[in-house]
């Protein structure tokens, strides 16, 4: 199914024309409009009319999430306030949000990439979506919500947690389409099997998963168990939320909704552009954004592009699958954490030195989980085991507020956590991907 | 009248009791009483030494987590019924007890058991009132 083959299906000169006079009209607003663009623009000597070509995009300054963190809330938007009718947010790397503010005009768009990415997926009105992604701030739930919303399916408005409730409305309710995380997915199907409910046999046919970094082999177990097909999709709280790129049947690399987000590869070290087919750092910018546009947005997510019809009809360029970052972001359980922000909230709990260890895992459950070593300094030790568990359930609960996700903190003996000269080694990832 | 406790902190580990008490011994320290508690996930020994602070800085110099504690040592005749008598003392005079353990006293004829009390001012002036045998280092 393809929602919209006027754009999905251009052929590529009209589409680099219909990119250009985007990118012009997107450049010459932001530069009359938002100081902060402005003054970057200046600072890097290019003036919107030196956009000759969409080749030219290669002078425009990036856009980073330190950016972001510096503008917050309102500092990037290029529309007066009382345009935006949603925002959402996901964390930063020092606990100040990443927002993203859309208008009306915004929603629509997202809930077209997104009725794109579900009809990748081969859904249509006659389905049911169960969508297991998080409502609230985090962009994942209402977006796939809306997407559906768009393409005129049955939403079941589920959220994440509680598993045999998932289970029940999808036997009662004869759900076609799920939308969570991949490693949830998993999850869910493990359950099932206890439950003794044969998934297989519901009427279960594809998921849009996300949100997360997975592999072909979870592919492959997410679709034996449950009898699916599963779909690798892609977005970002910065440029929309999910229906930034998705898979059609071919499954050969994710469909960039590229009228509306334009995509680059650049050499994350040096900045500059890098050929098709060449893998380097993922960068953005929305043509169409009202809200909070971003010009040539750093995601950090290092893939390629391939461009070339694909077999399903689509003229997009298509980017693969992600091989990893250029920071040390983390995506755990879906919720983006970096580092930086688990020393920030230990320099926040009396006697705590930022000496830890973090060890991601995803074990039997297939749920990643996270073990959060940190040493045991003389002013933190109490003779009582009592006042060991306060103090790893206090850590436990700042890390909770701070960073989203529940983790396990392990009381370490001091020296014990590797000091290294340089960069210390902070992060062990035991995730088989 | 109280008496230098020292814990230690040990992770769950296998051969962390075996160091830790080769670190005592390489120092020349005498082990009076010895306790453990234990979580899943780490463990406090306690001692009572005979030098406490050789045993600190022995500790110390090998990297270990310690913290000295003022516990009451009393002995106790080696008779049903002993510590079941200082226990009422206890909880008629309102002295708390956070935990303890015995040891045996040289001769063998009487134990030594190890208080740590919620407050050890009130615990040190109930001993003494109460004529109870309390020892100071052993």
């Amino acid at each position: 199914m393809i929602l919209s083959p006027q754009y999905e299906c251009m052929p590529a000169e009209e589409r680099r024309r219909l990119q250009y006079a985007r990118l012009k009209n997107l450049v010459e607003k932001l530069y009359a409009r938002v100081p902060f663009y402005r003054e970057r623009f200046d600072a890097a000597g290019v003036k919107p009319k030196d956009l000759r070509g969409l080749a030219d995009i290669a002078k425009l300054p990036f856009t980073t999430k330190d950016d972001l963190r510096t503008t917050y809330p309102y500092g990037l938007l290029a529309c007066p306030q009382a345009e935006i009718e949603e925002i959402h947010m996901s964390s930063g790397t020092t606990g100040i949000p990443v927002v993203d503010a859309y208008t009306r005009y915004d929603m629509e768009c997202w809930g077209e990439a997104m009725g794109r990415t579900l009809s990748g997926a081969g859904a249509t009105r006659n389905d049911t979506v169960q969508n297991m992604y998080g409502y609230g701030l985090f962009t994942g739930g209402l977006g796939a919500h809306y997407g559906a919303k768009r393409i005129g399916a049955n939403i079941v408005p589920m959220s994440s947690g509680n598993t045999a409730k998932q289970l029940m409305v999808m036997r009662d309710f004869g759900t076609t389409i799920l939308t969570c995380t991949p490693s949830y997915a998993l999850y869910i199907a493990e359950e099932a099997r206890e439950a003794g409910i044969d998934l297989k046999k519901l009427k279960l046919r594809a998921g849009c998963f996300g949100a997360e970094p997975w592999s072909e082999n979870m592919r492959k177990e997410i679709e034996a168990a449950i009898g699916i097909d599963a779909y690798d999709i892609y977005g970002l709280t910065e440029i929309t939320g999910p229906g930034v790129a998705f898979e059609c049947e071919c499954k050969n690399g994710m469909h960039v909704n590229e009228d509306l987000f334009y995509p680059e590869i650049i050499d994350p070290e040096t900045g500059a552009p890098l050929p098709d087919g060449e893998k380097g750092e993922l960068v953005f910018t929305t043509l169409v954004k009202e809200g909070t546009p971003l010009i040539r947005y750093r995601t950090r997510d290092v893939t390629y592009l391939e461009r070339g019809e694909c077999s399903c009809g689509r003229t997009t360029v298509r980017m693969h699958r992600l091989f990893g970052r250029t920071d040390d972001m983390l995506i755990i359980r879906g919720v983006n954490v970096f580092p930086s922000q688990i020393e920030h909230a230990l320099f926040e709990i009396e006697g705590t030195e930022p000496q830890y260890l973090i060890i991601v895992d995803r074990g039997e459950t297939h749920l990643d989980s996270v073990e959060l070593q940190v040493e045991v300094k003389k002013e933190l030790f109490s003779d009582e085991t009592r006042g060991l568990e306060v103090l790893k359930h206090r850590i436990e609960s700042v890390m909770k507020s701070k960073l989203g996700i529940m983790l396990d903190v392990k009381l370490v003996e001091p020296k014990t956590i590797e000091r290294s000269i340089g960069k210390a080694k902070r992060v062990i990832d035991r995730r088989k991907i | 009248m109280a008496i230098q406790q020292i814990s230690i902190f040990l992770e769950n580990k296998s051969g962390r009791l075996a160091d830790v008490t080769r670190v005592m011994a390489e120092g020349g320290i005498n082990l009076r009483a010895i306790s453990i508690a234990d979580t899943a996930d780490f463990g406090i020994l306690r001692v009572i030494v005979d030098k406490p602070e050789a045993a600190l800085a022995a500790l110390a110099a090998a990297g270990y987590t310690t913290r000295t504690t003022e516990v009451l040592g009393l002995e106790i005749q080696d008779v049903p019924g002993a510590l079941s008598k200082v226990m009422d003392v206890f909880k008629q005079t309102g002295v708390n007890i956070e935990y303890l353990y015995a040891s045996l006293e040289k001769s063998g004829d009487k134990a030594v058991v190890i208080f740590k009390v919620e407050d050890i001012a009130h615990g040190a002036k109930i001993v003494k009132e109460k004529g109870l045998s309390v020892i100071d280092q052993f």
